[in-house]
């Protein structure tokens, strides 16, 4: 059995995957620090600033200059490590990694090579499978410091790629920005749930990063990247398969399917007898394909060495405790605690996690919603609207107190549902503060009984039958004119007060 | 005093002057470019002569001395610098072509403390291209000379440091030192020299060549000079994280006391013998005869890992280079070749660094990048900083005997320009002497201490404990001492007139 991805390919369907092969996964993880300077000097790190606006001798490597580490990105990636259940090393040094690339500025990375900060952790991620929630331990091999490059802009060209480029510009806000890179150890045993773990361990990931307050991890902006090495093996006995490393991950939904897109490709290629490629490729989002980057081979030569212009880092025992003393609460117990507090099964709160809802619940919670009404407007309509537009939650031009703004505008009466959505509509669309917006396309639930008498009246004459039979008891009947009520009011009738003045009109009441 | 006289002056004397507004910086200053333009077409030891800039500085000098501020210790001392280091708005070149045309946006470290002790800053100094070499014959802008001889090497690659010092152009220099490139011109051009404990001066704004081993340092007509520089540029940095944040020693009290009574001196025994020209290891040996009459005990010690020094620093210092020198792309700064929109990046960076490189430069980076790839990398990089941990257990092992270690500082006098060119392991023996202290991290001086059979002068080498810096001036201060006594004066008296 084979279907056509978007682009054409002949793949192989997944049921036939899982039954020829056994994945493997490996994730690294790019995090973007959120401290106010570089790693290496003293510059800004603000994100979208004018191009080359945050920059000094250091970053630039101009000629002459020097590093200075950053004490708090140091203290970031120790915290991380913690958090990750890693071991700390007690002395590790910088190495540099000599590769050219004119968004390099030394023409080399200043990185962790051998002797990364962090080592040995592990993360505990869960999913829904088909026996129910299942967690999986996802070993972490290390979480080393670098830095980050800058950033080129290929101008012309039909690839918007450095080949076949008429120019090409370079930002160097980017450049030196601390980065941990978070390595797992292969991930082996997740069968047909690969894709499903890999993007649950990105998910808890960037829940824990948050929690640490480490970095803004947002995925769209490139402070969180994810690139996800995937391999297959005939069995899980076999000896690991060769692995493509995807990149251009941005967006845990993106993590999924690209694990899964590459799950196919690869088997396509191993069944029909040709092998696998060890490349960097690249995921596009709107085809849902991967394309072949550069051939990565296991012999490419950085010509790592120890960096002579800075120091060993030596974290004292005292201080590597006294940071995990700021640890936040555990991600998973934190998830029980809410789950418990807001009255949901682990299902239910599986979906908010997934959806990356949690922290704006809380948020919206905090601002005044009650847990129910949060968890319905950010996992019904909004997260609808997401989908829609194949961005994150979070990246929505919506706030958690505009959410409990507008819910608090239900909760007065002030709205209905249906009008809330469409407040919530203007409020995406740019039109301003939930207040304005209701203002502005005159959204108001009419309670003033005057005109809804008369659209009652008129409701009762049109559908003569409906009313008989609630005068003759039958109540429920009431909904057929409760709907015509609202049909001409447009939907800005009080429902519940239509109702009653229904019964009220014909004599009948909830009780009878 | 004659204004012919500014040129001659100590440091601590023009100071004293410029202090007492006897004379004005601005007078020292035109007088020391009047005696450049004089004897620049001989010497050329500078490769840019920042003649506002210095007049600028002096006038700011004067200024306030006149309003009874206090205008630094070395006020309006003019001084040469090394073009290695970083001036803001001053041609950087490196001595080499793919910089020329770059003016640096900031000042070294290094230039900020020479401003603020009050020193006029001449211009740049001619080096061997990135400090590769020890002639100043692989700079991109033709040879220095030596003062003593014009057809000599001044040494490399501070030669063009050495070489305005000895041609009383500047009274003060900076140079910079990393296998020796600081002693080895001191030594042929008959002046004093330092290279501190390496962490002692700031690195920031050096143009690096080899991170680990690289250390500014200064150069004067005599020892007390010397040791003012030393401590108007030395001290903890907060811009090197390579920095040493420990008080600096006092050099200038050595200088002056200048006593080695009880002080124990060992003589190196592998630093000696076979290569070692008879008329430097004569006066080497006279040298110490004179420190153990002024009641120093001299004794001989074996450091047998400074064999396989030079090995060593030839596979880490093109290492680090290899890695240090692959900025220069032409995207950013400095010149660019090929750039005719036909060329990818990548292109453009290959013919600039073919076009902007020297021969010499390329032979370091390939080397380097040899020895750190990987299969090659334990073998050569691994095993070269094995070596230099067995040279400094020698030192270490050295020190619970003796204060401080002598030799001479080279193997030989000044050789000819053009001798050794074609010859590079040649080349590389002149720093035999000096590359042990370099990959150790100690401080170490060259001090003169006469002239060889061709007549060319001759230096030792004194080399002292990591921060143990007022050891060499004491040493060398008291050989000086005697040693002036008994000549009637400085050494470069003795030189040629130009």
């Amino acid at each position: 059995m084979a279907t056509l991805s978007h682009t054409g390919d002949v793949l192989m369907d997944y049921d036939d995957v899982m039954a020829n092969f056994d994945p493997v996964l490996g994730l690294e993880v790019h995090v973007e620090l959120g401290t106010a300077s570089k790693m290496f000097c003293g510059c800004a790190t603000e994100f979208g600033a004018e191009p080359n606006t945050q920059v000094c001798p250091t970053c630039l490597g101009l000629p002459g200059s020097l590093p200075v580490l950053n004490r708090t990105a140091v203290e970031s990636a120790i915290r991380i490590g913690l958090a990750l259940n890693c071991s700390i090393a007690p002395w590790c040094r910088f190495a540099r990694k000599n590769y050219f690339y004119p968004d390099m500025p030394k023409n080399f990375q200043t990185s962790q090579y051998d002797e990364p900060i962090c080592f040995e952790g592990w993360l505990d991620v869960e999913i829904e499978t088909d026996e129910g929630p299942r967690t999986f331990r996802v070993e972490i091999e290390r979480a080393h410091m670098e830095e980050d490059t800058g950033k080129s802009l290929h101008v012309g060209g039909a690839t918007g790629r450095i080949h076949g480029a008429d120019f090409s510009l370079v930002d160097y806000n980017r450049a030196g920005i601390p980065l941990i890179e978070i390595v797992t150890k292969p991930v082996a045993g997740t069968g047909k749930y690969a894709p499903e773990v890999a993007r649950a361990y990105v998910g808890a990931l960037r829940e824990l990063l948050r929690a640490l307050e480490v970095s803004d991890v947002k995925m769209e902006q490139g402070s969180l990247r994810c690139d996800a090495n995937v391999s297959l093996r005939p069995t899980p006995e076999s000896p690991l398969g060769t692995r493509t490393e995807t990149k251009n991950v941005n967006s845990l939904r993106s993590v999924e399917r690209a694990v899964r897109f590459e799950m196919q490709r690869q088997a396509t290629r191993l069944s029909a007898g040709e092998v696998v490629v060890q490349e960097t490729r690249h995921w596009h989002e709107d085809t849902g394909v991967t394309t072949a980057g550069r051939i990565k081979s296991d012999a490419e030569d950085y010509r790592y060495f120890p960096e002579p212009d800075l120091v060993p880092v030596a974290p004292a025992a005292e201080w590597v405790e006294e940071l995990r003393g700021t640890l936040p609460e555990p991600p998973a117990e934190r998830r029980r605690r809410l789950a418990t507090e807001w009255g949901i099964n682990d299902l239910e709160m599986q979906s908010v996690i997934n959806a990356g809802a949690v922290e704006l619940v809380l948020a919206t919670i905090t601002a005044g919603a009650d847990s129910a009404a949060a968890r319905k407007w950010w996992m019904g309509e909004i997260a609808r609207r997401a989908n829609d537009d194949g961005v994150e939650l979070e990246s929505l031009p919506i706030t958690a107190l505009q959410v409990a703004q507008v819910d608090a505008m239900v909760t007065s009466g002030r709205l209905n549902d249906k009008l809330a959505r469409q407040v919530i509509d203007g409020v995406l669309a740019g039109e301003g503060e939930p207040e304005a917006v209701a203002d502005a396309r005159g959204l108001q639930i009419v309670s003033d009984d005057g005109p809804l008498l008369e659209a009652v009246k008129a409701a009762i004459e049109s559908n003569a039958d409906a009313a008989q039979k609630i005068r003759d008891g039958k109540i429920q009947a009431v909904g057929a004119l409760v709907g015509a009520v609202m049909k001409t009011t447009r939907g800005q009738a009080d429902a519940g007060r239509a109702r009653e003045l229904i019964l009220a009109e014909l004599g009948a009441s909830e009780g009878a | 005093m004659a204004v012919t006289d500014l040129t001659r002056a100590t440091a601590v004397e023009i100071a004293a002057l410029v202090a007492s507004r006897d004379v004005s910086a601005v007078e020292v200053t035109q007088a020391h470019l009047d005696r450049i333009a004089s004897v620049e077409d001989s010497v050329h030891a500078f490769l840019h002569v920042d003649v506002d800039g210095a007049l600028e500085q002096a006038r700011a000098v004067d200024h306030a001395t006149a309003s009874g501020s206090s205008p630094g210790p070395l006020a309006g001392v003019p001084l040469a610098l090394k073009d290695v280091l970083v001036q803001t708005g001053v041609p950087t070149t490196c001595g080499s072509k793919i910089l020329e045309g770059w003016l640096p946006p900031y000042d070294a470290t290094v230039v900020k403390r020479l401003r603020a002790a009050g020193v006029v800053i001449l211009g740049k100094t001619n080096m061997d291209e990135f400090a590769m070499g020890s002639s100043t014959e692989n700079s991109a802008y033709g040879p220095t000379h030596n003062p003593w001889d014009l057809d000599r090497i001044p040494g490399g690659s501070s030669g063009g440091s050495a070489a305005a010092v000895a041609a009383y152009e500047a009274p003060l220099a900076i140079g910079t030192d990393t296998g020796g490139s600081i002693r080895q011109p001191a030594a042929v051009t008959g002046i004093v020299g330092a290279k501190p404990t390496y962490g002692g001066v700031s690195r920031y704004g050096l143009v690096a060549f080899s991170s680990s081993l690289d250390q500014a340092g200064p150069f004067a007509r005599n020892v007390l000079d010397t040791a003012l520089l030393h401590a108007a540029i030395a001290g903890y940095d907060e811009f090197d994280s390579t920095s040493i944040n420990a008080p600096v020693p006092d050099v200038v009290a050595a200088a002056q006391g200048a006593d080695v009574r009880g002080m124990r001196i060992g003589v190196v025994r592998e630093l000696s013998g076979e290569g070692y020209q008879p008329s430097v290891q004569a006066r080497f040996d006279e040298a110490v005869e004179l420190l153990r009459q002024a009641g120093a005990e001299v004794v001989e010690v074996s450091c047998p890992a400074f064999d396989y020094a030079l090995g060593a620093y030839y596979l880490i210092a093109p290492s680090e280079c290899s890695s240090n020198l692959a900025r220069f792309d032409a995207m950013r700064y400095g010149i660019r070749v090929g750039d005719d929109g036909e060329n990818g990046a990548e292109e453009v960076m290959r013919l600039t660094r073919d076009a902007g490189f020297g021969p010499e430069v390329k032979r370091r980076i390939i080397l380097g990048t040899y020895a750190l790839s990987s299969g090659y990398y334990d073998a050569y990089y691994g095993q070269a900083q094995k070596v230099r941990t067995l040279i400094t257990r020698d030192f270490e092992a050295a020190w619970a005997s003796v204060d401080v270690l002598v030799s001479p500082t080279t193997p030989t006098e000044a050789f000819r320009i053009g001798e050794r060119a074609d010859d590079p392991v040649a080349m590389y023996k002149a720093d035999l002497c000096t590359l042990p202290s370099s990959l150790y991290g100690g401080p170490a001086m060259s001090v003169p201490v006469g002239l060889g059979d061709e007549g060319l002068p001759v230096g030792l080498q004194v080399m002292a404990p990591v921060m143990a810096d007022d050891r060499i001036y004491r040493v060398g201060a008291a050989i000086e001492s005697m040693l002036t006594d008994r000549w009637g004066g400085p050494l470069l008296q003795k030189a040629v007139a130009l």
